[in-house]
């Protein structure tokens, strides 16, 4: 492909983000999770305040100038709990993406390219997915223990099989296309196949899977945290420190109504985000819009 | 229609012994081993070696799984540390809690879901369609358990419209448990129905584009027999399949949603005896729930055969 | 009173770049019991206007922005939707191109037939399933009453197209509009679809309205032919008229391009006529066929050209008629 700038200008990726950033449902989840994210980057700045820090002169103060978030029962910055927070959202979410962009695609091409693998793959895969996911998320730390690793290898197991399923359906339509069959006749290995002609067509499903997993990470996360079976308090994830508020519910309602907010607005950036890209990346499904 | 249940029912049976060798292998891949996990770190090697005999973790691993499986099919889950009693029992006790709720939200989820997302799909493009599309997709986002202390906050201590939290039995005051359910299904159902809703409409917008709806409508069939019984007859086939994962995720939501509510269902359960180590409790409530789950997964492939004519006459 | 009059009919849809004309000023009538034939290209508004007639276009985006159609003395344009569904069915039936698609493929074609007499009749459970095993059998399609049950993916294509005639003849309607009725079909199947077409029309005495870009299912069937052309109707005249003295250069060319009239039904696709339709949004100045036209002049893109009578009952949009 001649790499001229007006080549590059219609190039089926760049005419592709074109499309998203007019694409006003994408453009504001984009914003909602960016907001999250910069917040997670710069929570070292913006929260100079250690999360863990105690003061009980100070506890139960609703927010103010001085407490933005205002301070729970122990007195501690809940500004400063919900930054860091963020950071451990946004670490969990993106390590349960990176997991499964990797371990789904691989059985998820594996599968979907040899008949014999599929087999054997895809019933230990519909056994995972046969568990509700947040009870095999449960049963899973409960087996490993309670840290933020474990947290994300439950997720991983929780949802490596759906992104692998993804995957694979793919694979199969693509597997069967005649330029593929036309690369395989001419004697073109597995992995060349594979990797030139199928993956990068594969490519647009699990770009639009992985960014509503990663709302649905973070979503999960936070419900073991909530229930005590995910990271262990005082970790300031955004669903210990609900749990923890929960006792002053009536009391001190902004210790669960901020973090929960944060929570939402990071599930529903990313649940608009990945509509958008569904509209702009997915054909058959954007001609149903 | 036999052949298909029969396939189905075959189908599951890989699945489920699977699904238990999961639940079984769990107790396997406990770090430093379950034992040492329940006594704490002051156990003496007697003490271990004590719980190790009791959970009968002291066989050799084929002894073990032989016991497991056998145990299993006669309906033996072992008993619960925590509370003493034989695990099937204790599930068995608290099944209706959690059924009553599921069913609850489901009904809620299908009634608005459904409606709002046909609604939505014949009103494209309008402020019906709009609204009903903000609602859903903040009902995906809205994270269930945030909702229940929302409401808990609103409704209950606020308004004290309705109880925050406990339980009463459907049989001994029908009134008082719609009471109790009404919230925790509200806070679980949200999520269900932005899901259903979205999904409604896509497939009521992909069905009403095709042929056979504007053969209907050349008929001179009355709107409502265009979309209610045409379009919709067909909808449902892809319909029916998000049904089953709503299931799924019901049972999902009501791990959370009984533990905020207090209600003595399974998923309370189960998280008490995750937080107290119980794991014949774990094992058991999860190979129980999961085991439900593949048995509406086969309703739903039936159902599915029930509204499609060509899978029902092509099922080999 | 003619059964159908189409007057100055424009169609138009509403697309991201304006609104853009399917149909425009489209004028025919059609006696009771007559074949109308219109031919013309994919594009050229034979289905618009068709769909147009039967009020089946989705409101927005077409709109009929000028002209009137007229049933039976009725106006439809200014019908309500549950005035129109009444005309659908007993009034005017219409046959689709995809048999395949058309049916739908959960419901049993005898459920399918049934529903349509009881959207518009009395009819009892018994009468309705002797009714509709007696349109099966008139459709021929071969053990009736245990094929009722049969599902539409049971069938095959000719048999669908078939079941279809079965639905449109549910209710005797006065027009049947078949819309390409066996483009989809194989060869051998088109000619028995179309006899059957006609044999029904005989005894249904119903007027027929057969669309398609195969001229030669028009010799097959029509009394009267419309030529469209991206749009507009370029050519109107008796069967006989059309083959014997075509008058338009875009009739000719279709001719030329046709099969031998004694293996009509073999054609696939219009064959070469040079160029494309004009694309609905830049339409050319004139007479849209200018482009493509051997005998264009200058003159021929200043203005539309109007219909100019050449015989009876037989007339054609070009300038350059005696060329």
């Amino acid at each position: 492909m001649p790499a001229d700038e007006e080549g590059l200008w219609h190039r089926p990726s760049v005419l592709a983000l074109r499309r998203l950033l007019h694409h006003r449902l994408f453009v504001s989840g984009l914003v909602l999770f960016a907001i999250i994210v910069v917040a997670a980057i710069l929570a070292p700045v913006l929260a100079p305040i250690n999360p863990d820090k105690i003061d009980m002169n100070a506890t139960f103060l609703p927010p103010s100038l001085r407490h933005l978030f205002g301070t729970d029962n122990f007195g501690r910055s809940l500004f400063s709990r919900v930054m860091w927070g963020a950071r451990l959202s946004m670490l969990i979410g993106g390590a349960t993406v990176a997991i499964n962009a990797v371990a789904g695609t691989v059985i998820g091409a594996l599968a979907g390219y040899y008949r014999r693998i599929d087999n054997i793959v895809m019933r230990a895969n519909d056994a995972l997915m046969a568990f509700p996911p947040v009870l095999l998320a449960i049963a899973v730390t409960a087996t490993l223990g309670p840290s933020i690793i474990d947290v994300i290898i439950a997720l991983g197991v929780v949802y490596t099989p759906r992104t692998a399923r993804i995957v694979r359906s793919s694979v199969i339509v693509l597997r069967e296309m005649e330029y593929v069959q036309a690369a395989v006749a001419a004697g073109a290995g597995d992995w060349h196949v594979l990797r030139r002609h199928i993956l990068p067509n594969a490519l647009a499903p699990l770009i639009v899977q992985l960014s509503f997993l990663f709302a649905y990470a973070v979503l999960t996360e936070a419900t073991l945290s909530f229930l005590g079976v995910g990271a262990v308090p005082p970790t300031p994830t955004w669903g210990n420190i609900m749990a923890e508020g929960r006792e002053y519910l009536t009391t001190a309602p902004w210790i669960i109504a901020i973090p929960g907010a944060a929570l939402m607005i990071t599930v529903l950036g990313l649940n608009m985000l990945g509509d958008g890209l569904r509209d702009v990346l997915d054909p058959r499904l954007r001609i149903q819009q | 229609m036999i052949r298909v249940i029969a396939s189905r029912v075959a189908s599951a049976v890989p699945i489920l012994i699977l699904v238990s060798l999961i639940t079984f292998g769990m107790i396997h891949m406990i770090p430093g081993g379950p034992a040492a996990a329940i006594a704490g770190l002051s156990a003496t090697p007697q003490q271990i070696a004590e719980i190790n005999h009791n959970l009968g973790l002291d066989k050799p691993l084929p002894v073990q799984l032989y016991r497991w499986y056998d145990q299993v099919l006669h309906g033996n889950l072992g008993t619960s540390l925590l509370l003493g009693q034989p695990v099937s029992q204790a599930i068995m006790i608290r099944l209706p809690v959690t059924f009553g709720l599921s069913l609850y939200a489901l009904v809620i989820t299908l009634a608005i879901g459904l409606s709002s997302g046909i609604l939505a799909a014949l009103r494209q493009n309008t402020w019906v369609d709009q609204v009903a599309m903000i609602f859903s997709i903040i009902g995906i986002s809205l994270p269930n358990f945030y909702l229940a202390l929302l409401m808990i906050i609103f409704f209950a201590v606020d308004l004290g419209w309705l109880p925050s939290g406990g339980y009463v039995p459907f049989f001994d005051d029908p009134l008082g448990w719609l009471g109790a359910m009404t919230l925790p299904a509200i806070s679980l159902a949200l999520l269900l129905t932005g899901l259903l809703a979205r999904i409604t409409r896509s497939t009521m917008l992909e069905v009403l584009r095709q042929d056979y709806i504007r053969t209907a409508r050349a008929k001179g069939l009355p709107q409502r027999q265009v979309v209610l019984k045409h379009a919709l007859a067909n909808a449902m086939i892809p319909i029916v399949t998000v049904i089953g994962i709503i299931v799924s995720l019901l049972l999902s939501g009501a791990v959370v949603t009984e533990t905020i509510f207090s209600l003595p269902g399974i998923g309370q359960l189960l998280t008490e005896a995750v937080l107290n180590r119980d794991y014949p409790m774990v094992q058991g409530g999860v190979l129980v729930v999961t085991a439900l789950m593949v048995g509406v997964n086969i309703l739903v492939d039936v159902l599915y055969a029930a509204l499609d004519p060509r899978v029902r006459y092509h099922a080999s | 009173m003619s059964l159908l009059e189409v007057a100055g009919l424009t169609t138009t849809f509403a697309t991201e770049r304006g609104e853009i004309a399917a149909v425009e000023e489209v004028n025919f009538s059609l006696e009771a019991g007559e074949v109308l034939g219109v031919v013309g290209e994919s594009g050229s508004g034979k289905s618009v206007t068709a769909l147009t007639v039967m009020g089946l276009l989705p409101r927005p985006p077409a709109r009929i922005a000028a002209g009137s159609v007229r049933f039976a003395g009725q106006e439809l344009t200014s019908l309500s939707d549950r005035e129109m569904r009444r005309i659908r069915g007993p009034g005017i039936a219409m046959v689709f191109q995809e048999p395949m698609t058309s049916l739908n493929p959960v419901f049993t074609i005898g459920e399918q037939i049934i529903e349509t007499i009881r959207a518009h009749e009395r009819a009892g459970a018994a009468a309705g399933f002797a009714r509709t095993v007696e349109l099966l059998e008139k459709v021929g399609i071969p053990s009736a009453a245990e094929r009722m049950s049969a599902y539409p993916h049971q069938l095959s294509g000719g048999q669908r197209q078939r079941v279809m005639l079965a639905i449109a003849l549910a209710c005797r309607p006065r027009l049947l509009i078949a819309d390409e009725p066996t483009t989809a079909l194989d060869v051998t199947i088109q000619a028995q679809i179309l006899d059957l077409l006609l044999d029904l029309r005989d005894e249904f005495g119903m007027a027929l309205i057969v669309i398609t870009h195969n001229i030669g299912v028009i010799a097959e069937t029509a009394d009267r032919v419309l030529v469209m052309y991206a749009g507009r109707i370029v050519e109107e005249a008796p069967v006989a008229g059309i083959f014997d003295r075509p008058a338009h250069p875009y009739t000719r060319a279709l001719l030329a391009s046709a099969p031998a009239l004694d293996a009509p039904l073999a054609a696939g696709h219009l064959p070469a006529i040079p160029g494309t339709l004009p694309d609905p949004r830049h339409r050319p100045p004139g007479c849209r066929f200018a482009p493509r036209c051997e005998l264009a002049i200058p003159a021929c893109s200043a203005a539309l050209p109007p219909l100019t009578a050449v015989g009876p009952g037989h007339a054609a949009s070009c300038i350059r008629l005696g060329a």
